[in-house]
Formats: C-alpha cells, structure tokens, sequence
C-alpha cells in the first residue's frame, strides 16, 4: 500500500513537472539561439534546418510558418529599450534606422499573433511607404489616437508586440551585434 | 521521510525525462500546426492563393499583412513537382517546409536570377533515379531534395502599397505547382529555356 502511494506520488510529480515545463518553455520561449539587439529578439536558426527542439516545438503548437533563412528574417520587440512593455494606450515612437535589407515591413500584433483591427485598415508599415526625413531616417508613432506622419494605430489593446522583417538581407545566422544590424530605437513617449 | 525525499527526487528526474520526451515529440503530435490548419482549404499539388491576412483572418499567427500569400501542398509520392512562380515587380519568394514545418530551403527572385522562378522538387531518392546526361543539363535547373514525402511550399509576393495588393496577389495566382507528368516531359522543358535566357547573367544561381 505504502509502496503504491509512493509510486503514484512519483509519477504525479513527474507528470507535472514535465508538461508544466514542457507548456512554460512553448509559451513564453527559451533563450536558445536568440539573436538580441537592443529591445528587438530574432531566431535566425528557426528558418533553417538547425532549428533547436524547443522553437519547433513552439512554431508547431502555435501554428506558425517560420520565415526561412534564404527569405529573411524577423525580429520581435514586446517592450521599450527601457524594458517596459510596449502598452495601446501610450506613445510610441519607434525611429532610426534598419539592418540593410532590400524590403523591410514593421507589423502590429496583439499577443496571439493576430492583426488588431483599426477603421485605416493600417496594420503596419513597409519600407517603401514610410515617410522619411531628409536624412533617410524615420520615425513612426504607434498610439491609439491618430498622429501626424507615420501613424500606426494600436486599436487602444493593452498588450501588443512589433515584428520587424528584413527581407532579401545578410543579417542572419553569423549577425552577433549592433554594428552588422543597427535596429530601430523604441521609445515610449507619453502616457495618459 | 527519507523515502518521500527519494520520491520526491525521482518525481522531478522522471518529469525531466517526461519534458524532454514531451517536447521533441510535440512536432509529431501537434494537431494545430500550421500544415494542419491548411489541409481543409488547400488543394494538393496545386497552388491555392490565401485570403488576405486582417484581423478577421486567424488562420495561422504572425502572417505579414504585406504580403500575398499562396501555398502549394505536396506529395511527392506520386513523382516530382514542377513548381513556376512569375517574379513581381516588388519582391518574390518561395520557401519550402517539411510536413512538421522545418523550414529546409527559401529562394528570393533575386537569388534565382529570372523573371520566372522555376523549380524542380524531389525527394532524394527521386533524385538519385534521374538518368545521367539528365542530370548535366540540368545544371540549367534548379533541383531541390525535400527531406520529406509531404510538406508544404509557401510562395509570397509583397505589395510594397496597398495599391499593389492586387498585381501581387495576381502574381501568386499565375504560378503553377503541378507533379511532373512523363519523364521524357522535363527534357522538352529543358529545350527551350535558354531560349529566353539570353538576358545577362540569367544563368547565375545562387
């Protein structure tokens, strides 16, 4: 009897430790492979075939399509370069400039990895549609409520994360640091 | 109590195991991947142009809103697919996924050099059965082992402005993704493509 407890208290334990560990790890990532510069987090492995167990085991539960290496690749940023997360209802300015890349776009997403609905059906910006300063540079406003210029609307949602993808561009596998791929700054500028 | 204490501890060993088994074997169990969620409204061996991505669209997370999305389903076990993508004006690109979505190849329009991205997909197997001479003029071609029977290509066109979404989404619904009928087929589709290739450089590869 005292054997049987002990066995079932075991394998409990071995039940739960192991999914809980399994679902933290898909859920919220490891550090694995990530390629960080400044606020923006990329995975140039996830679109090879060195893709590590713990990102594929992620990509096939969520569903997603990773960007192949020989197309390009995405950086993620969920938070400001002073690591408070990236909040709808407040100013951001996401401004400089970009890793060379023939095309890039910057994309909205709210935490599910959907595009959050705004009346502009403005779900992000390409590089060839920003408008840009006289010395090549940018600055787009990410706010709820419209702003002059590069305007994208954040639909007041509390949580979102930005996606910058480079296309056709050397940043990849061997990019260590901000020199081969200086990265927009991300800046939250107001709250109300 | 030192007992409970062992127990404890083989607990958490056996959960090590369990967490490690667990996530190596997530590829194979996961019902939700993105091949999944494509079969219902995708056709096999042909390409099926995908509605465009907005916020009403949660068919996969994290789709570029920038991009017109088309995908060809495969199965290679009926023999070789012959996949032809027209090049947009903007930026054209095709990647290849396994059945568990490993991404093993993606090409960009420049890569390839043409004003048609022309590919010829196989299994290793297939590739190996090619004839000899065959296998000389088809440095003229590009060949591409899939790692497995099934899987998925993914060709994207990006509309640089709103604008352009339609031109792009056209470009996706003008290319072909079809199984390699005969095989004396390829050696006709060999012969005249150097007719158009004249242009400078339209032979570089990669």
């Amino acid at each position: 009897m005292r054997l049987l407890f002990i066995i079932m208290l075991a394998l409990v334990l071995a039940a739960g430790v192991g999914v809980g560990l399994t679902w933290t790890t898909t859920t919220r990532g490891t550090e694995l492979g990530t390629l960080t510069i400044g606020a923006w987090t990329a995975r140039p492995r996830t679109g090879t075939s060195d893709i590590d167990p713990y990102s594929r085991a992620t990509i096939t539960r969520n569903g997603e399509l990773p960007i192949g290496t020989g197309d390009g690749v995405a950086f993620t940023a969920s938070a400001d370069d002073k690591k408070k997360a990236l909040d709808g209802r407040c100013d951001v300015v996401v401004s400089g400039v970009t890793p060379p890349a023939r095309f890039w776009t910057l994309t909205l997403y709210d935490k599910q990895g959907h595009l959050v609905a705004n009346t502009l059906e403005r779900y992000g910006f390409t590089s060839q549609e920003i408008v840009r300063g006289a010395d090549g540079g940018f600055e787009i406003r990410i706010a709820s409520r419209s702003r002059a210029g590069n305007w994208l609307p954040t639909g007041g949602i509390e949580r979102y994360a930005l996606m910058l993808r480079l296309y056709d561009t050397p940043v990849g596998v061997a990019t260590r640091t901000k020199r081969d791929a200086p990265m927009p700054a991300i800046a939250t500028v107001g709250c109300p | 109590m030192i007992r409970l204490v062992f127990t404890i501890i083989a607990g958490v060993l056996l959960g090590g195991v369990v967490h490690l088994v667990s996530v190596l074997a997530l590829p194979r169990i996961a019902t939700q991947d993105a091949y999944s969620r494509l079969t219902p409204i995708t056709k096999l061996n042909a390409v099926t142009v995908l509605p465009p991505a907005d916020p009403s669209n949660t068919l996969m997370p994290y789709l570029d809103p920038a991009f017109a999305t088309a995908v060809c389903r495969y199965d290679l076990s009926g023999g070789p697919i012959k996949l032809t993508v027209p090049v947009s004006q903007a930026y054209t690109s095709v990647s290849f996924y396994t059945r568990n979505e490993l991404a093993y190849y993606a090409i960009n329009d420049r890569s390839a050099g043409r004003k048609v991205i022309e590919l010829d997909l196989m299994t290793e197997a297939q590739h190996n059965e090619l004839p000899e001479d065959e296998e000389v003029t088809s440095a003229d071609r590009l060949i591409i082992d899939s790692p497995s029977t099934t899987g998925l290509i993914v060709l994207k066109a990006l509309a640089p402005e709103p604008g352009l979404m339609p031109q792009a989404q056209a470009t996706m619904a003008a290319s072909k993704c079809a199984v390699q009928v005969e095989e004396p087929q390829p050696k006709q589709a060999v012969a005249p493509a150097p007719v158009p290739a004249p242009a400078p450089a339209a032979r570089g590869k990669r």
